[in-house]
């Protein structure tokens, strides 16, 4: 109450305004979405003959959902989203964080030379043809392999590991120590069970990069039982490679289903996920992003 | 400091140069996990960055793609002269340097100007409401918002049947088929994805300014836009230089990941970018070694980039990234 006695009338104009111009430009980021939304629950011949559908599903239909459901294809490229997510995220992190640990011990011998060596790898890169060709004849090419080994490791991670660790209060590794644990030991049962928000970060953004990752897969395979979910729908929409599609639709003419309705319920599918965890994990990468901006 | 710098001076005892080496094995043994775990990653990145970075090497060479890279001839700088005399280049620099310079004089200020009126939010809650919301495209793939454009942009899609409900055009426009327009759709809708992403280093910048200040300023007779003006932007200078820094240094990398998915054979002209460009001569037509010295010159010249960034904002104001 107090404020709202100071404020002006050009103050109370700006608030309003200002309110109005926020709600709008949530409207502007939600509104996409929703409209996705919206037409794969409507029936697909229906929204592709019956003019555009804005605000609800004009003729409410799931066999969009359920043709996706039963495809074969479909549902294998979500299996190899899924394991290299969750394979990948856990490797990822763990594997960092050791490297992480050591690099972040003052006593290490060589530490600097370490150091500088990674720093290097953050400002120059071989590029994609050097590493494409590198790659195949390491034998990745089309295997699950090239999924998870390129992404284990980031210099950029570890040194957001590097200054959470050392923070962590050393008589906590002093007294496992005495007790004869060694530095591993110490990595997995002491310091990695009190790293658990810079860990569920990291384990977030890394996450999040596995699931949307497209490129690895148009780039490294051309076996359709190992592309993953997004690969899948780049090679539909932005190739428009309809008979993806039609494979997808099992060929039925007299079903109600298009391949427009069964691309936008497949979008749904594939952005589901992140959006059902979003609220949950927004705290962990906002305090990473900040570690992160700090000291990067 | 003191009192740790006495107890350190026993520890460090005058050490025996005959000894020296040996004892440097003693130490590296007696930290042998420790060294395994840090050479573990050394190993990681020499697999997979330091031998792609020898890999430019082709670049030099005439590698057709088939056989042992150290065995294909060297040919000097044969790949570099090409560059120039390449027809396509030049509309390839065009898109990466229009693109990406349009991103950063519209994109740039958006987040900074979003942050500052936030700030200005009475509810804390509907604030946080508004970041929340903000955030959520950044954590979509490009395939998903691809999808989304593709489908809006198409001749029945929404935009065509807001802007014909209007009476602004009459016929349908094929956006993505038309070149005219690409530029705008992908400054456009990478604005869209990022915005509320990038204004979060802003708004924990401002958060941490002191209420004090503020009050100073009212007490002295200012306004809203004023404080915005006087307070709020000089207190977040620092951060918007090195991110100015970074955004500079990113110039020649345009959004792969986005201009892949938007890009077809009839928006060609306008959405070749060098990126794009390296991918579909290398990969797609086999060209391997000329697109690695296109990607090498690109390399230079974003590190040259970043270097000059760092240096005028060092001049400017204090902050720098190195």
């Amino acid at each position: 109450m107090w404020t709202r006695d100071r404020r002006t009338r050009g103050d109370w104009i700006f608030d309003n305004l200002n309110v109005i111009g926020m709600l709008l430009i949530c409207f502007v980021t939600l509104y996409p979405i929703w409209y996705v939304l919206v037409n794969s629950f409507n029936e697909g011949k229906d929204a592709m003959t019956g003019g555009n559908i804005y605000w609800i599903p004009r003729d409410f239909s799931l066999e969009n959902y359920t043709t996706v459901f039963k495809n074969a294809g479909i549902m294998t490229a979500m299996g190899i989203t899924i394991s290299k997510t969750l394979i990948g995220t856990v490797i990822h992190v763990f594997f960092t964080a050791m490297v992480a640990y050591a690099f972040s011990r003052r006593e290490l011998i060589f530490r600097n030379g370490y150091m500088i060596f990674g720093t290097v790898t953050l400002f120059f890169n071989g590029g994609l043809i050097p590493t494409y060709l590198w790659f195949r004849d390491l034998g990745l090419l089309d295997t699950f392999g090239m999924y998870i080994y390129p992404a284990m490791f980031s210099f950029f991670d570890l040194i957001i590991f590097v200054a959470f660790f050392r923070e962590i209060p050393e008589g906590l590794e002093e007294a496992a120590k005495i007790d004869g644990a060694n530095d591993f030991s110490i990595f997995v049962r002491i310091v990695l069970p009190v790293s658990l928000p810079v860990v569920a970060t990291i384990a977030l953004f890394h996450g999040v990069w596995q699931w949307n990752d497209y490129f690895t897969g148009v780039l490294y395979t051309s076996s359709e039982y190992l592309q993953p979910i997004q690969t899948f729908l780049y090679r539909v929409i932005a190739q428009s490679s309809s008979n993806q599609i039609v494979g997808a639709t099992g060929g039925a003419i007299n079903r109600t289903v298009t391949g427009q309705s069964i691309k936008l319920a497949t979008m749904v599918i594939t952005t589901l996920p992140i959006v059902l965890a979003y609220p949950f994990l927004q705290k962990y990468f906002v305090k990473g992003l900040m570690i992160g901006s700090l000291k990067g | 400091m003191e009192p740790n710098a006495e107890i350190q001076i026993p520890m460090q005892k005058p050490m025996n140069r005959k000894r020296g080496n040996t004892n440097l094995f003693r130490r590296l043994y007696g930290q042998r996990y420790l060294q395994i775990m840090a050479l573990l990653g050394v190993a990681w990145m020499i697999v997979f960055n330091y031998i792609p970075m020898y890999g430019i090497r082709l670049a030099f060479k005439e590698y057709i793609g088939v056989g042992d890279i150290a065995n294909a001839p060297w040919v000097g700088w044969t790949h570099f002269q090409a560059i120039f005399e390449d027809d396509l280049m030049l509309g390839v620099i065009k898109n990466t340097l229009g693109i990406s310079l349009l991103k950063l004089i519209i994109g740039f200020p958006l987040p900074i100007i979003f942050a500052l009126f936030l700030n200005e939010l009475r509810s804390l809650r509907f604030n946080r409401i508004v970041q929340t919301i903000s955030y959520l495209p950044h954590f979509l793939s490009w395939v998903i918002l691809g999808g989304i454009l593709i489908t809006w942009l198409s001749d029945v899609g929404v935009i065509n049947d807001a802007l014909m409900g209007l009476g602004i055009i009459h016929e349908p426009i094929y956006y993505l088929a038309e070149p005219k327009y690409f530029w705008s759709i992908a400054i456009a809708s990478d604005i869209w994805k990022e915005f509320g992403w990038s204004a979060i280093i802003y708004i924990a910048a401002i958060a941490s300014i002191s209420p004090e200040l503020y009050e100073a300023a009212t007490i002295d007779g200012a306004g809203r836009f004023q404080k915005m003006w006087l307070v709020t932007l000089p207190c977040i200078k620092g951060t918007i230089s090195i991110l100015f820094i970074l955004a500079i240094g990113n110039v020649l990398n345009s959004n792969f990941d986005q201009i892949l998915v938007l890009k077809n054979q009839v928006n060609e002209s306008a959405s070749g970018v060098i990126d794009t460009y390296v991918y579909e001569i290398g990969i797609k037509m086999g060209r391997f070694s000329y697109s690695t010295a296109v990607n090498l010159v690109k390399g230079i010249i974003a590190l040259f980039l970043l270097l000059l960034a760092n240096s005028l904002t060092k001049r400017m104001n204090q902050s720098s990234l190195f």
